[in-house]
């Protein structure tokens, strides 16, 4: 290993040693602000050493591990994430009374956990990741201990992720005995060599195919979905839904990008079909949500779906629409959690639609944040979530995908019902005088600015991040 | 550059309102008077600048062979050849007029009638005149979509907030419609965009350029479709008109103005500007369709409306039927009817933007839009009912008045390709006699039962009535002008297309009887 592999590696080892470091600290002293700091600061460390790293050009780090640029993006997409959701677990734990600073240790080892995701190239090291990954978000989950619903999140999530592992593991056995590799490349080139799919290899796919869809929460492995999100800590979901379902599906566009799975009709058909079901299913049951979690979380389901159809394009496209739509699912899904985070009080968290209600007489800044982020993931223009929305659909037809584009537009147009149902709330007058709830620290309200910026950023002059996406994240 | 300052002077003014009110509801009454004036002040600069380009050269720019007034290009997302190009000719202008003066109307209409969070209402009424002044100077079709969805949000908050009784499931359906529809157009400009750029290696959204795409007959009529959707249900025609009634009716009157007076024009310049003139082939296929939509549209609206008990209703059903009428002329394009299609969208978004004030004026004195209650007001309110009387006259298109040029114009352009249709257009005509007399008939006339006793027409609703009633005579009376700064634009649009509908063979037959 040399002195080059080892600055590659800075952002692994930055997390792991902050990591280590928070928790001698907190055998030393309980601080809830040190804890904070030190966690923040390892994330932004993290991002700089890559952002200013030697290394752009593909380093294979082992056979387990590469940095290359695709790496890289989504590295600084995840630590993005990891910092936002820092800033916002700082206020959401002031006013809980649980142990705090263990959460900071659980929340790093998951960034962590999904930075070795997205740059694993062998199913040892993917593995291994989603089950550090896993084993984290149990414990976050369920971290509010007196909270009954927190708990039955944790167990949700724990026996189904547990039981997707078990399906996951299985594939990758198949795929190995069929071809003898584990890793990606290797994978692909012996697949490419032979006659097409055969049977084992083909149950091989499907078996890891079906578990990540549990970790993406894709229809028909959604179930689990409304309740985890409903159940665990504000903070907490927006990091489920955005750095978890993120990192898997980079790692499943990093092995199909290699593997080409136009090889064999059944496998796009199966994909398809996962795309179709979870844009109509996430829409639908969003519907008539009272629960602005479990509306968030349904109708990340559809969003998942919207990123299936460019995830199923090919050419240049494909990898522009996924990468921009990921980050402004990012950016829009941390905004909305972040509002729901920072109105959440001790005893539970605003998550009914009535603590909206009126919201913006009441506090008008964080109501037009929470507007903009709807009407982003809503996909209306001078947002960020429109030009994602543009270019799946531009990916779709380029690449002549007409069932899924078609299905695309009609949910869409299902989907505003319930984003615009939200609205319609926050602008709703109270009728008495009522009082702002909640707790804004200037963490969050930073956080909340960040986010709002980007969203518009994005939204009306996406070009240097096109740009950006275009040079970095493109696989040799 | 003056295009940019035509754009967004209303937006600037409409966050200036915002500000200028900080917390709508406990805000005092003077702070509300700012925000008004404010946006008049922003509405009336932008209207100097309209006239400002309407008499200073009007071939400033030549783009694509065709004289423009003014043209701005900025390349906005280069990599996919997005750039943020707006041009203006005579059509755009003269629809731009309108919106910037059925604007002030709007301001001024519902000066009493919002009390509650008064600057947020000015910053969204502003936005979606921001969204319509883009749409009809947009000449890139991403920019144009981006202006097309823009409008909507503000005009949903606008039902939403502050419209009637049933306002939410208004606002819901009128923005779905809107919102499906225009995906649906999104999906064809993203069709002919890769067609274009494998065609010839340059991908661009650039309207000028597109314009000329060769595309199959196949491929042309699915994308027309695209486009067909999200113009037809904002024009609206039959059978995709279900949002109007209630969006017009739940609306507040500001939003029933800028709904009817110009939200449904950009429907009709959509088919104008982009429609036809991409896909012409497509589009003279499917014309004899089109044209029978608009009968269609011009007899039943008329029939609807007649049935109406609720005012508001009943002058949103007329707007179908008009608009059926601009529907039937630029699907029969040639001359006679696109200048009838320019007048009448002219004419039509003022005297139905007049009839809506006049309705929201109504309601707020007697708060009701049933007119089962309503008789005998003209022997309290003559000056209400005068002006009424007159624009209920010019939306039946009696001579002397603008939409009769129009409606005039439209049919005569009709008869020269295919006489039924022509015939059955002009029965329009007839049964929008009998609803708009009948409307005044049983509003104004008859034995006031209820005892009504409401003031009168005030002086500034007074003072925008006679701006709106001038204009109407002015089109009605010497609508050259008008014909004249259109003229240069039709014709290019009719020079590049080079197309006539397809007339059915036993239209021959027709004639000769």
């Amino acid at each position: 290993m040399t002195t080059h592999d080892l600055t590659a590696l800075l952002p692994f080892m930055i997390l792991t040693g902050a990591t280590v470091v928070i928790m001698l600290a907190i055998a030393i002293r309980r601080s809830h602000k040190l804890t904070f700091a030190l966690a923040l600061g390892a994330v932004i460390l993290a991002f700089f050493s890559l952002l200013f790293g030697p290394a752009r050009a593909p380093q294979g780090l082992t056979p387990l591990l590469v940095i290359d640029g695709y790496a890289s993006f989504f590295i600084m997409l995840i630590l993005l994430a990891g910092f936002f959701t820092l800033l916002f677990s700082y206020g959401y734990l002031e006013i809980h009374r649980e142990n705090r600073e263990e959460f900071y240790i659980l929340l790093l080892s998951a960034i962590l956990s999904s930075v070795i995701l997205v740059s694993s190239v062998h199913f040892a090291s993917f593995f291994l990741g989603l089950e550090i990954l896993s084993v984290c978000l149990y414990a976050l989950a369920a971290y509010i201990r007196m909270n009954e619903f927190s708990i039955e999140a944790g167990i949700k999530y724990l026996i189904l992720a547990a039981f997707s592992s078990a399906f996951l593991i299985f594939g990758m056995a198949l795929i190995y005995a069929d071809l003898g590799s584990m890793e990606f490349s290797e994978i692909a080139a012996k697949m490419a060599a032979g006659p097409g799919m055969g049977s084992i290899l083909l149950a091989g796919t499907v078996l890891v195919i079906v578990g990540l869809g549990f970790k993406l929460a894709v229809v028909p492995f959604h179930m689990w979905v409304a309740d985890v999100y409903e159940g665990a800590p504000a903070p907490v979901s927006a990091f489920i839904a955005t750095v978890s379902k993120g990192a898997v599906f980079a790692v499943l566009l990093r092995y199909f990008m290699q593997v080409d799975m136009s090889r064999s009709n059944a496998l796009v058909i199966f994909f398809v079909c996962i795309a179709v079901a979870s844009m109509f299913v996430g829409n639908l049951l969003a519907l008539f949500q009272d629960n602005l979690k479990r509306l968030l979380a349904y109708s990340s389901i559809a969003h998942i779906g919207y990123l299936l159809v460019a995830f199923l394009a090919s050419g240049v496209l494909r990898m522009t629409a996924v990468a921009f739509y990921l980050t402004a699912y990012f950016i829009m899904n941390l905004g909305a959690f972040g509002v729901v985070t920072i109105l959440s009080g001790k005893e539970r968290d605003a998550d009914r639609l009535d603590d909206y209600r009126g919201l913006f007489f009441l506090r008008p800044w964080i109501a037009g944040v929470l507007t903009a982020m709807l009407l982003s993931l809503a996909g209306i223009p001078l947002t960020a979530g429109f030009i994602g929305k543009f270019y799946v659909l531009a990916a779709g037809i380029d690449s002549i995908l007409w069932i899924p584009v078609l299905c695309l537009i009609v949910t869409s147009a299902m989907g505003l019902f319930y984003y615009l149902r939200v609205l319609i709330v926050l602008f709703t007058p109270l009728p008495g005088e009522a009082e702002a709830a909640g707790n804004l620290l200037p963490t969050g309200a930073f956080a909340l600015a960040v986010l709002m910026i980007l969203l518009v950023w994005l939204g009306v002059y996406p070009g240097p991040v096109l740009v950006a996406i275009g040079t970095i994240a493109t696989l040799p | 550059m003056i295009l940019i300052w035509i754009v967004f002077i209303p937006l600037a003014g409409g966050l200036l309102a915002w500000v200028a009110v900080k917390h709508g509801t406990y805000a005092g009454r003077k702070n509300k008077l700012t925000a008004r004036w404010i946006s008049i002040a922003a509405l009336a600069g932008d209207m100097i600048l309209v006239l400002f380009l309407w008499l200073s050269g009007s071939h400033a720019v030549t783009i694509a062979s065709g004289p423009w007034i003014a043209e701005i290009s900025q390349p906005w997302l280069p990599s996919l050849g997005i750039s943020f190009h707006l041009a203006m000719d005579g059509i755009s202008m003269l629809l731009v007029f309108l919106t910037v003066f059925l604007g002030i109307a709007a301001v001024i209409a519902s000066w009493t009638e919002i009390e509650e969070q008064v600057g947020f209402f000015h910053f969204n009424l502003m936005a979606t005149l921001t969204g319509i002044i883009g749409v009809f100077v947009a000449v890139d079709l991403f920019l144009f979509y981006f202006f097309w969805e823009l409008m909507l949000v503000p005009m949903y908050f606008l039902i939403a907030l502050w419209g009637h009784e049933k306002r939410i499931y208004a606002a819901v359906k009128f923005f779905i419609f809107t919102q499906l529809s225009g995906l649906l157009m999104l999906a064809s400009i993203l069709g002919i965009y890769f067609i274009h750029g494998r065609e010839t290696g340059i991908y661009t959204f650039d309207y000028f350029k597109l314009m000329g795409t060769t595309l199959e007959s196949g491929t042309a009529f699915f994308l027309l479709l695209g486009f067909l959707a999200a113009f037809l249900v904002k024009l609206p025609a039959v059978p995709f008109h279900t949002w109007l009634p209630d969006a017009h009716a739940e609306a507040p009157t500001a939003g029933s103005v800028i709904l009817a007076g110009l939200l449904l024009k950009t429907g009709g310049y959509g088919l104008l500007r982009f429609a036809v003139p991409l896909f012409p082939g497509a589009s003279m296929q499917v014309a004899p369709i089109a044209m029978g939509l608009g009968v269609i549209g011009i007899l039943y609206g008329a029939v609807l409306a007649f049935a109406q008990s609720d005012i508001k209703r009943l002058v949103a059903y007329t707007s179908v039927s008009h608009m059926g009428f601009v529907l039937l002329g630029i699907f029969v394009w040639n001359e006679k009817s696109l200048q009838g299609v320019i007048i009448q969208m002219l004419c039509h978004g003022i005297s139905t933007g007049a009839l809506f004030i006049l309705a929201g004026a109504l309601q707020e004195r007697v708060h009701t839009r049933e007119m089962q209650r309503l008789a005998g007001l003209w022997s309290v309110a003559p000056r209400m009912g005068g002006v009424w009387l007159f624009f209920a006259l010019a939306s039946l298109g009696l001579p002397g008045m603008g939409n009769f040029i129009g409606e005039f114009l439209i049919l005569l352009g009709t008869y020269e390709v295919s006489l039924p249709m022509a015939a059955f257009a002009a029965l329009g005509l007839i049964l929008s006699t009998v609803y708009a007399v009948w409307m005044v008939q049983r509003v104004f006339f008859g034995a006031n039962r209820e005892g009504w006793r409401i003031p009168d027409l005030e002086a500034r609703e007074v003072a925008v009535m006679t701006a709106l009633i001038v204009i109407i005579l002015w089109l009605g009376l010497y609508p050259q002008p008008c014909l004249d700064k259109a003229k240069e634009g039709l014709s290019s649009l009719q020079r590049i297309t080079n197309v006539a509908p397809k007339v059915s063979s036993n239209d021959a037959l027709w004639r000769q009887l």
